[in-house]
């Protein structure tokens, strides 16, 4: 059952290499936040594998709290794209 | 337990399905509107079979502790509320900047 986490937590963290892509190279702002939203979803998966690959439940606190990072981030970027400024 | 094993693994392996469909996605696809098509749903659903399937394999393998997976199910919640409110965020602010759309003999972009 360890192989299994690790493994896949290969394979999650290949797919956020993919998306790096996407954010190194992508052609406009919107581009990047979209991989950059990406890449933190993907996260909060891999730290839920990396805390049942060392038994370590600690792990779903982080996870918990970079979503609610990851939300807030993306719709405070988005209200500021689109409007200008932050607080009008 | 073999059972609970390659219940738990099918999860996963569609987690993992659904999570490289979305990555492959935003690569491929030429324009900002089907990159956040491709992505906003792969993404959440990918996520919370991945989670799905940790919380039955900590359901069986942890019988001790079975308070713990309440925080996986609360994350799930989460996930499911907010990946696609952030998605619809981003696109009302590009379509209201000006992001044109992509149509059949333009560049990819």
């Amino acid at each position: 059952m360890i192989s299994v986490f690790l493994i896949s937590s290969m394979l999650v963290i290949f797919a956020i290499f993919l998306a790096l892509y996407r954010v190194i190279l992508g052609p406009g702002v919107f581009n990047r936040t979209v991989a950059v939203n990406v890449i933190g979803t993907k996260t909060i998966a891999l730290l839920v594998l990396i805390g049942y690959y060392t038994e370590r439940p600690e792990f779903f606190d982080i996870a918990l709290l970079y979503a609610m990072l990851n939300f807030i981030g993306t719709v405070i970027f988005a209200r500021y794209l689109e409007r200008g400024e932050l607080w009008s | 337990m073999v059972v609970v094993v390659v219940i738990v693994t099918l999860f996963l392996a569609g987690g993992l399905f659904f999570t490289l469909v979305g990555s492959i996605g935003l690569l491929r696809f030429p324009d900002f509107y089907t990159r956040l098509h491709a992505t906003g749903k792969c993404d959440t659903l990918g996520t919370g079979l991945i989670l799905i399937g940790l919380i039955i394999h900590h359901l069986f393998h942890y019988s001790g502790t079975p308070l713990v997976p309440v925080r996986l199910i609360f994350l799930i919640f989460f996930i499911f509320i907010a990946n696609p409110a952030a998605t619809h965020a981003l696109m009302k602010a590009a379509y209201e900047v000006g992001v044109k759309p992509w149509k059949l003999g333009d560049e990819r972009r």
